[in-house]
């Protein structure tokens, strides 16, 4: 892992009308590292990644990818550049099989369009076969080929998690956001989501990760930052910032002054 | 391009236009709110405007007995009795206009999941109306054997109901779509006067009061105006003092949050799209005073002017919906002088299109949720 | 439960039994046995005009009031291939277009000015220049309005269909309220004459564009393009952060739906010879629409259904005639109510096997 930083999120301002979600948030996420981004609920996890994807324009501040200015770019363009994302709350699309979800993925960077459907041209051909290669690469991959032809939306809750991973990851990103993956697992698929996250830098992605499960990120991540009321207020590593008094003020409250 | 307007033909362009513009207020207000509470255009809504002014012409004609012409004239009343009349009109377009509106919201917009037996009911005598229409031709034997059939489908219906599954948006816009559909063909199939124009006969003499920097001033436009505003007035004060009233400003903003606080989120929409028929049914009630007619098919270009005129105001504001209509009927009348009258349709479409594309939050620009209605 | 509702049950659970049955037996066909079935399938089609020759099922499909055939050529088949069109928009990529006759209007009336009123143009050259020209017009309406959410979008393409609509009622160059004669007709193709007295030609002309719209389709939803366009259908904004460029696409979406409603158009004007704007009501909207929705949307063959539903029953049920409006009116809401997926949905997930790597996308 070197220093190489491949995000950098500086001094990102947020606001919503009088609501400021996020104050001047400084983040470097470096290349081929797994950072993960904690915080009590509410505290501006899940703005920052909607940010960084393009969803929010920030009020303030710059975001640079790959050496880049990402802000300006329209969302499917960032996705293009190289970050890709699940969701908090699973979105996928319910009414494609497993592989066409991740197909769609996938197909992002191939260039036949029109034209090429209409004539099955033969590079409208290979481009095809090399979609649905990749992603039943992946799905075999996230460990869920067995279901490669079923409706999403039957999936059981497990897969579709991998799922929208695996799709996330058809896209080639450089830097993959996962948002809370482990939401509603029990202890032992917690275990096999870290291995997963751990196989998945192997293969040589940058991981950012967003989570409330304290087992997962501090097992899995290289580095941790902490926001809180939207500003960052720790940065390090894990155990460093397990201790840090502001840390643990953040997520149980000050005692009382009484 | 016509001659420029005369300065007498501009504030007269301007007096017809703000009655027109008030008109188009007044249904646009429904529009607003059904947006407000339920994030849907209630594409049916024009469709209930036209209701109401077949309960407006009919009041005249059916319930109080007024002959087209009398002695030889206008049945014209005066004083207290035209009073009287005009308020039994009003009474019945809203009657007529505000039923409508619960019945459509009961049985088009109850797509839940939750069964709701007052929609199951008229649906389940809808199809077997509907099917045994296809068989027989006479309307009375359908609706007989509806009624017969009626009982058992609701019972197949409110099972179906259980399941629960919950609807697409789409589904619901096309759903309006189908209820408008079915009701303006109600009309011209069972109607009073089937495809045909609908009069409705004059009581009131529409003399000009006085004139305004030299326009005339009649008295029918008067009416619309200030009825028009009378009933705003009282909508908003409505929405803004009374209990139902701040029940809908609530849902307009968080509904899931009203419904933890104990609103009652179903009743509040029924409310709600009452408040939209009543409004509907002054502006049909207005309407037939002015243009004395009706159609089956008034309905759509109405509609779609109203609407025009909600989103030019802002979606969601009430305040938006008076300006919005006001300032449509103002520009269709200035428009059609200009390019003529052929062309006054398109002024709207034109209109939408527009602050679609630069300004979609229109010009007052926020919901009714917000506190400043 | 009550006897009604039971013995309803128990035929629809035959139905669906039956239904299974024959998918059952279609699956273990073998390939050369499905294509045999496909071919007789066509032929059938194609000798549709003869159905009515035929003992039982002659009466059973044969129209009251109307020539069975003049009712395939001039309605069942425009149906169709305007269903397919619309499917595209609204089935696939979830667009809501309430303003669909707008382009089968421009695909009409560019025949008309092409052949008869502005040229001289033979149909066969008015043909491709129309379906362009209809494409350009959906362009047009698409570029400003896509970004414009679903229930906007719908009244903006009802404006759209409109403001075509009375622009052709207004204009003179139209041919203002008396529209446009002496439209050309295709032109012979050996034996087959395009003639006044005889749809037989017209509706096989028809029936082959609507299997070449329908071969052309398929592959598009089969390729990147349609899983596009599903994606967008489902979760737009999803389908952008997985790097779809939805506009584009959406913008696709309106053009392949325009050509395919001008190809309808000029179909249409071929046929009758002459056109005028009460030809191309709001209503016609709404009945596409129905077509579409009630048959099955995102399916190419749940759409041909609704098509031949729209387009067939009222001619068959003469009472349904002048009641047709309000029935489909009513059966719109109850689709919606109980069915949104239409009476032949899109089965997602087949419960064959899934592809190897390699093999081509067939479904």
């Amino acid at each position: 892992m070197t220093n190489d930083v491949l995000l950098q999120f500086s001094d990102i301002t947020m606001q919503f009308g009088g609501v400021t979600a996020l104050s001047e948030v400084t983040i470097d996420i470096r290349r081929g590292e797994i950072l993960g981004l904690i915080g009590p609920n509410g505290a501006g996890k899940t703005t920052c990644f909607n940010v960084m994807t393009g969803v929010y324009k920030p009020t303030k501040g710059t975001v640079r990818f790959d050496g880049q200015d990402i802000v300006p770019l329209k969302r499917y363009e960032i996705t293009l550049a190289g970050i890709a994302r699940t969701f908090q709350n699973i979105r996928l699309f319910g009414n494609m099989t497993a592989l066409e979800n991740v197909m769609v993925g996938a197909d992002a960077r191939k260039a036949s369009s029109v034209g090429g459907a209409l004539l099955r041209t033969p590079r409208q051909r290979a481009e095809d076969k090399e979609s649905r290669d990749r992603a039943m690469e992946l799905l075999t991959f996230m460990g869920i080929a067995d279901r490669a032809g079923d409706a999403a939306r039957n999936l059981p809750y497990g897969y579709q998690r991998r799922l929208e991973i695996a799709r996330a990851l058809g896209t080639e990103p450089k830097l993959l956001c996962l948002d809370e993956p482990a939401a509603g697992f029990n202890p032992a698929e917690k275990q096999e989501l870290n291995e997963l996250i751990l196989k998945i830098r192997e293969q040589g992605y940058t991981v950012l990760l967003i989570e409330h499960d304290m087992s997962v990120v501090m097992n899995v991540s290289d580095r941790v930052a902490v926001l809180d009321f939207g500003r960052k207020i720790a940065e390090g590593l894990p155990a460093d910032v397990r201790a840090n008094p502001d840390v643990i003020a953040a997520y149980l409250g000050v005692p009382d002054a009484s | 391009m016509r001659d420029w307007l005369l300065y007498r033909t501009f504030w007269d362009l301007t007096i017809t236009g703000l009655a027109l513009g008030s008109i188009y207020s007044l249904v646009a207000l429904g529009y607003t709110l059904v947006y407000g509470v339920l994030r849907l255009i209630n594409f049916a809504h024009s469709e209930i405007f036209m209701v109401g002014t077949f309960g407006a012409l009919m009041a005249s004609q059916e319930f109080l007995g007024i002959p087209m012409l009398e002695d030889g004239g206008y049945p014209y009343r005066t004083g207290f009795m035209l009073i009287v009349f005009l308020m039994f009109i009003l009474l019945c377009a809203m009657v007529f206009s505000g039923l409508g509106a619960v019945a459509l919201e009961r049985v088009a917009y109850k797509l839940r999941g939750n069964g709701d037996l007052f929609g199951a009911v008229v649906l389940a005598f809808l199809t077997g109306f509907v099917v045994s229409m296809v068989f027989v031709d006479d309307t009375l034997a359908n609706v007989i054997v509806a009624a017969i059939l009626t009982a058992p489908i609701t019972m197949g219906y409110m099972s179906l109901f259980r399941r629960g599954k919950q609807s697409p948006r789409l589904a619901f816009l096309i759903s309006a779509i189908g209820a408008s559909t079915a009701i303006a063909e109600a009309m011209a199939i069972w109607g009073p006067e089937k495809r045909e124009q609908y009069q409705t006969p004059r009581i009131l003499e529409k003399d000009v009061l006085f004139t305004f920097l030299g326009a005339d001033v009649r008295v029918d436009n008067l009416i619309v105006i200030v009825g028009a505003l009378l009933m705003m007035v009282a909508l908003t004060l409505f929405v803004n003092k009374s209990r139902l009233g701040r029940g809908v400003r609530a849902v307009a903003q968080d509904a899931e949050t009203a419904r933890i606080l104990g609103v009652n989120v179903d009743m509040i929409i029924l409310v709600t799209f009452a408040l939209g028929g009543v409004m509907a049914g002054g502006a049909a009630m207005l309407f037939t005073l002015v243009y004395e007619q009706s159609r089956f098919n008034i309905g759509f270009i109405l509609g779609v002017k109203s609407f025009t005129a909600a989103v030019l105001g802002g979606i969601g504001n009430l305040k938006g919906a008076l300006l919005g209509g006001l300032i449509l009927g103002l520009v269709e009348n200035y428009a059609s002088a200009i390019f003529g009258g052929q062309w006054k349709d398109v002024v709207a479409f034109v209109v939408l299109l527009v602050v679609l594309m630069f300004r979609p939050t229109g010009l007052l620009g926020e919901s009714l949720g917000r506190a400043r209605v | 439960m009550n006897p009604v509702v039971r013995s309803l049950r128990q035929v629809g659970a035959s139905l669906a039994g039956a239904k299974a049955g024959l998918s059952a037996r279609w699956h273990a066909m073998g390939p050369s046995q499905r294509l045999s079935a496909y071919v007789l399938g066509v032929l059938a089609l194609y000798l549709a005009p003869w159905w009515t020759e035929i003992p039982l099922l002659g009466s059973i499909v044969d129209t009251p009031g109307t020539q069975f055939t003049t009712v395939l050529s001039d309605r069942v088949i425009i149906f169709v291939l305007v269903a397919l069109g619309l499917n595209v928009v609204v089935g696939l990529a979830g667009l809501l277009d309430l303003g669909y006759v707008g382009f089968y209007a421009v695909g009409a009336y560019t025949t008309a000015i092409l052949t008869s009123s502005h040229a001289s143009l033979p149909w066969l050259i008015a043909l491709p220049i129309s379906i362009v020209v209809s494409m350009v017009f959906g362009v047009i309406l698409g570029a400003p309005t896509l970004r414009l959410r679903g229930d906007y979008l719908a009244i903006v393409t009802l404006g759209f269909g409109e403001i075509i609509r009375l622009s052709a009622k207004n204009a003179e160059w139209l041919g203002g309220s008396r529209g446009i004669n002496d439209i050309k007709h295709p032109p012979s193709i050996g034996p087959l004459k395009f003639g006044v007295v005889d749809p037989k030609p017209y509706y096989w002309l028809g029936l082959t564009m609507v299997f070449v719209v329908m071969f052309l389709l398929h592959r598009l939803e089969n390729s990147r393009v349609g899983r596009a366009w599903v994606a967008i259908r489902e979760d737009e904004d999803a389908a952008e952060l997985m790097g779809v460029d939805t506009f584009r696409f959406k913008l696709w979406a309106f053009a392949i739906g325009a050509a395919v409603g001008g190809l309808a158009g000029v179909q249409y004007a071929g046929k009758v010879g002459f056109i005028n704007p009460d030809n191309f009501p709001l209503l016609l909207s709404i009945l596409f629409l129905a077509a579409v929705v009630l048959g099955g949307s995102g399916n190419m063959h749940g759409a041909i259904l609704g098509g031949i539903l729209v387009s067939y029953l009222p001619e068959r049920l003469r009472n349904f005639q002048d009641k047709r409006v309000f029935v489909f009116g009513v059966a719109l809401v109850l689709v919606m109510v109980f069915r949104p997926e239409g009476l032949l949905p899109k089965r997602v997930g087949a419960k064959k096997a899934v592809a190897a790597p390699g093999e081509g996308g067939s479904q």
